[in-house]
């Protein structure tokens, strides 16, 4: 049954050419083999940033397989022990200690978190780089920043579980930011935490987001990213569709099969990621307190106030820019305007497709205005990161104001600085080596 | 684009002199004794005898001790007062609720201290090991102690009859006005042991990840090299 040659399997009367017939009959495993692996052809010139498509559904892979593990000792109960300890984060500290192996399991889903979004970022940027939203890839892009907007919803619930203080006053401090909203604001975020308080009820209904819904989503969305992806075909660092030049049989002259060259080549990639990943679960897995904030070994306590309330780091760039909202505009509090800026520099993303005029995709072939507003966004997009992980302050504040800026201008002026700006001339074919 | 060159440049170290200011506390870096197994154990015996009388450590289990070199029969003699089984977790008959009362504040579970202590300051040991070494007298506090880096803290100095008692200078600086049964020397060679204990209690399995950690690696390189040969040979055909 090794023979993957699928050709050669007639109707010969041997049972294995009769079963995958059988089976093709009333199933297109054969057609979707081809479709997706044997005979989807990718361009050949793929490069580094071509590996973290791949690397993000190991990471999917990885977290959700982990993931039924620890549900199944994770108990969602923020009433206190006999020792006085929430149930909830002693149950975390029990997979940590007692379940067998459940300390690597934990920590490979505690990791897989913060790499999941070190991947995705690298993806996206990938996208940025070479133009990979452009027409006539619109809906993978938007599909894909759907991917994005479910992963942070799914970290967020995910946080508040292990019932830390880091997660109980990150939980607090994101849900009161609803109350900012005029009007429906309290009863709003009344009615997201179940309670007055984050408690017992937010946290049994984060615990059902974070393991049934979002992830059902989210996997429902990366299949639809996928088959968008396979119906329009793989943009490349050149930015040129390599299906504007085929040969007599209809194959594109610079594509390759998916599988086996890119599944050898990305297995290579996946070697490479799991060393890295292994380097922090095995012997940094708090991550220097950003991938497990020091505060959250602390259980969970209402009634103290940790000074500096910090968000996880992969949302810090956001929660900056929430933080350099500082004026009531129209009479509606400052608060609210950052909710809004806050949604706004995520939601900005999926409008990529349609803000960018320039008349070629990659940086390749861009001039010097692109290539300057995107190292002043990508800088922006640092800094703000690392003012979010640093206590409020003056100056924080006015810089991360001017990064902010640069981070919407980076966006909404593109239609005209992407029309205006130099470029030269994309090649033909693909450029390969 | 040169001076936009400059612009992006400023931009990026902004953020650094945004922070030159910003408390930090001086922390004395605690010894390492992880791999010391001597340590370990006396840094076990006096947690049972001068901690675990308030502070549970709920999340550990007597039997874990067993790691540290210990047997069943040393536990059960020297370290377990409070509980009948080896697979009971090491809690304390002092109810929170009590505490409370007693004391203002219930007295924390260390089970995780030494994690949650680390901060941008130092690690979670050296938080400890200068908290145990820096109690002082202080009259105006109901247990007659104070600490120079946690201000008004609840507990009262524990180890005073091994340490003896500082008081706190004008030039805030500690001096040791009545001595211990200990040298400073010595005293700070237990708090040493003690710390390691706390710091081991905080995660048992550290020393397993670690070292089945190497093996990963070990065996993730060799895959490394494979699968890049494999990689190569079927690219060789690309052209």
């Amino acid at each position: 049954m090794a023979n993957t040659n699928f050709e050669k399997y007639k109707s010969d009367g041997s049972l294995g050419g009769n079963l995958l017939e059988w089976v093709d009959a009333r199933f297109p495993v054969t057609a979707l083999w081809k479709g997706h692996l044997s005979e989807y052809y990718a361009p050949k010139n793929f490069n580094f940033w071509y590996f973290f498509g791949s690397l993000a559904l190991l990471v999917l892979v990885i977290q959700i397989v982990t993931g039924i593990f620890l549900v199944m000792h994770y108990k969602p109960d923020a009433s206190l022990n006999a020792a006085g300890i929430p149930v909830a984060f002693a149950s975390v500290e029990y997979i940590m200690r007692d379940v067998p192996w459940g300390w690597l399991v934990r920590y490979m889903h505690s990791t897989g978190a913060s790499a999941f979004f070190i991947v995705v970022y690298l993806h996206m940027f990938r996208g940025m780089l070479y133009g990979s939203y452009r027409k006539p890839r619109e809906l993978i892009w938007v599909f894909g920043v759907l991917i994005f907007l479910m992963l942070m919803a799914e970290a967020f619930f995910g946080y508040l579980l292990p019932w830390g203080q880091m997660s109980f006053w990150g939980a607090q401090v994101i849900v009161n930011l609803f109350s900012a909203i005029p009007l429906i604001g309290e009863p709003l975020s009344i009615w997201v935490r179940g309670d007055f308080v984050i408690g017992d009820a937010t946290l049994n209904r984060f615990f059902s987001f974070h393991v049934i819904a979002i992830p059902l989503v989210l996997v429902g969305l990366v299949v639809a990213h996928l088959m968008a992806l396979h119906e329009v075909g793989s943009n490349n660092p050149d930015g040129v569709e390599i299906k504007n030049k085929k040969d007599e049989k209809g194959i594109p002259l610079d594509g390759i099969p998916f599988h086996p060259y890119y599944t050898v080549k990305d297995i290579v990639g996946v070697v490479v990621f799991l060393m890295v990943f292994s380097v922090v679960v095995f012997f940094t897995p708090e991550g220097g307190g950003y991938f497990l904030e020091y505060n959250n070994f602390f259980p969970a306590d209402p009634l103290k106030t940790p000074p500096h309330i910090a968000p996880v780091w992969y949302f810090t760039p956001y929660y900056s820019v929430l933080r350099a909202m500082v004026w009531n505009f129209f009479g509606v509090d400052a608060k609210f305007w950052g909710v809004v800026g806050m949604g706004a520099s995520v939601l900005v993303f999926a409008f990529l497709p349609w803000l960018d005029r320039s008349p070629v995709k990659s940086i390749r072939y861009r001039g010097p205005i692109y290539k300057s507003f995107l190292t002043a966004f990508v800088i922006c997009f640092f800094v703000l990161g690392y003012l979010g992980t640093q206590p409020p302050s003056y100056w924080g504040e006015k810089v991360s104001q001017v990064c902010t800026v640069i981070y919407f201008a980076f966006f909404l002026l593109m239609p005209w600085y992407s029309k205006i700006d130099k470029y030269k001339p994309e090649p033909e074919r693909v450029t390969w080596k | 684009m040169r001076k936009l060159k400059t612009l992006l440049a400023a931009l990026l170290i902004a953020p650094t002199l945004a922070f030159a200011a910003g408390a930090s506390l001086h922390l004395d870096q605690a010894p390492d004794v992880s791999g010391d197994k001597a340590a370990l154990q006396n840094g076990a015996k006096l947690f049972v005898n001068y901690c675990l009388t308030c502070h549970g450590a709920s999340q550990l289990r007597y039997n874990k001790l067993l790691d540290l070199g210990l047997t069943e029969q040393q536990i059960k003699d020297n370290l377990m007062f409070a509980a009948n089984k080896l697979g009971e977790q090491m809690t304390v008959a002092l109810r929170p609720a009590d505490a409370k009362k007693w004391f203002g504040v219930a007295p924390p579970d260390l089970s995780l201290v030494a994690r949650a202590r680390a901060s941008a300051d130092g690690s979670g040991a050296d938080w400890l090991y200068t908290y145990l070494r820096s109690f002082y007298r202080d009259d105006k506090r109901p247990t007659g102690w104070n600490n120079v880096i946690f201000a008004n803290v609840g507990m009262p100095h524990i180890l005073y009859e091994l340490q003896g008692e500082q008081v706190l200078g004008p030039d805030h600086k500690l001096t040791l006005a009545v001595p211990g049964k200990l040298s400073p020397a010595e005293y700070d060679a237990q708090v040493r042991d003690l710390v390691g204990f706390l710091v081991w209690m905080g995660e048992p399995t550290a020393g397993l990840r670690k070292q089945l950690g190497i093996a990963v690696l070990l065996f993730l390189s060799i895959l490394l090299v494979l699968s890049y040969a494999l990689k190569k040979e079927y690219w060789k055909d690309i052209h």
